[in-house]
């Protein structure tokens, strides 16, 4: 069994409402955390996320100034001298599955949707500390490794090319159909 | 703490891609322990959330006034583009916040309203009742909510607007195919 000492953890939290603000340092708190840094704008954020160095970032989506999704953007600079790995983990009342999709695009390791529980929080919590997964750079997005799991029985092509196997053949419906003749 | 120094990352190049991986930054902070050992931590988190619960009346009611506000101020001077972000912030805010605060029909009548003003084609031509409804509704169930006969009429209530809602969204957003198919998707937020 493992636990987190959430005391050694410095965490940033982003959200333009005062009393989710308050709510998650409440939680935070309670989990042990000591250093628990508060922004209301993704601008402030930024600036916050370069001064105190968290080791992970909780923040809305729709906020004033720029957003959730401009913060990631904004931390996962591959050439920043600032730390672009840090776990993001975006917690927001946007409930619909493609905001997941561009949440996670956008380089967020982990999504909340609200309504907060103190259980939902820190399972993502120790998601992170626990499972960190690498990060891949592409032309088009640095983050978290987007495929969570390992599909062994994924048949399609490979999209990322040049690794060990670069194309999974998929049989044709015809040779599935004649293997079991 | 979270960083790792640029020696113990690696990086696998590929065709189209790289691999970058590192020691666990945050192992120190994992600790092995036995069973008995196990404390409970949302245990904790969960009892000083009760503990704060004594202000979420105060906290709900400003959330509503700031939808009202919003509201009167697009019924006076109608819609700009700050005004309906004002009004779609304010109705977002009850929609994550609401169930936390213990008015959950509220959340959803609030999602409800999020969904109208995020996927009518044109504001302005959305029937008045339409968000009058919805944010009279809310108003009502935080004033009333003490009452434990309205909490059924609550989620009664809530059920029906949003079934109002869909039906005009569906109806207004029928050659929308994009809009349409978020309009219909289910939701991914944790049940009531």
């Amino acid at each position: 069994m493992f636990r987190i000492d959430f005391n050694k953890l410095r965490f940033l939290v982003c959200d333009d409402n005062p009393h989710m603000r308050r709510i998650l340092r409440t939680l935070l708190h309670s989990f042990g955390a000591r250093e628990v840094y508060e922004a209301e704008d993704g601008a402030t954020a930024l600036e916050m996320y370069s001064h105190y160095v968290p080791d992970i970032v909780i923040t809305d989506w729709a906020m004033p100034i720029f957003d959730g999704l401009e913060l990631a953007q904004m931390i996962r600079q591959p050439e920043s001298k600032g730390n672009p790995y840090a776990p993001i983990i975006m917690l927001t009342g946007h409930s619909e599955k493609r905001r997941v999709t561009v949440a996670r695009d956008a380089g967020v390791t982990e999504f909340l949707a609200k309504p907060i529980s103190a259980k939902g929080l820190y399972q993502r919590i120790l998601n992170v500390v626990a499972n960190p997964r690498p990060f891949i750079k592409t032309k088009t997005y640095f983050g978290p490794d987007r495929r969570r799991n390992t599909n062994s029985a994924y048949m399609g092509p490979e999209r990322r090319v040049g690794e060990k196997h670069e194309v999974l053949q998929q049989p044709s419906l015809l040779d599935k159909a004649r293997s079991t003749i | 703490m979270a960083k790792n120094s640029a020696k113990d990352i690696e990086v696998k190049a590929f065709a189209t891609h790289q691999i970058i991986t590192q020691p666990n930054p945050l192992r120190k902070v994992l600790r092995r322990v036995d069973e008995k050992d196990l404390d409970d931590p949302v245990g904790r988190a969960e009892q000083a959330l009760a503990g704060l619960s004594g202000e979420f009346k105060d906290w709900m009611t400003i959330e509503v006034n700031r939808l009202s506000a919003a509201y009167v101020a697009i019924r006076n001077d109608g819609f700009t583009r700050e005004r309906r972000d004002e009004l779609f912030h304010a109705a977002h805010d009850i929609k994550g916040d609401a169930a936390t605060f213990g008015y959950p029909a509220a959340s959803g009548i609030a999602e409800s309203l999020c969904r109208v003003i995020e996927h009518a084609p044109d504001l302005e031509r959305v029937p008045a009742e339409l968000f009058t409804h919805h944010i009279n509704a809310i108003l009502a169930i935080v004033h009333e909510n003490t009452k434990l006969d309205t909490i059924s009429v609550s989620a009664e209530l809530s059920r029906r607007l949003r079934k109002v809602a869909d039906d005009y969204l569906t109806q207004v957003n029928r050659d929308r195919p994009e809009h349409l198919e978020v309009i219909l998707a289910p939701s991914i937020a944790p049940a009531e």
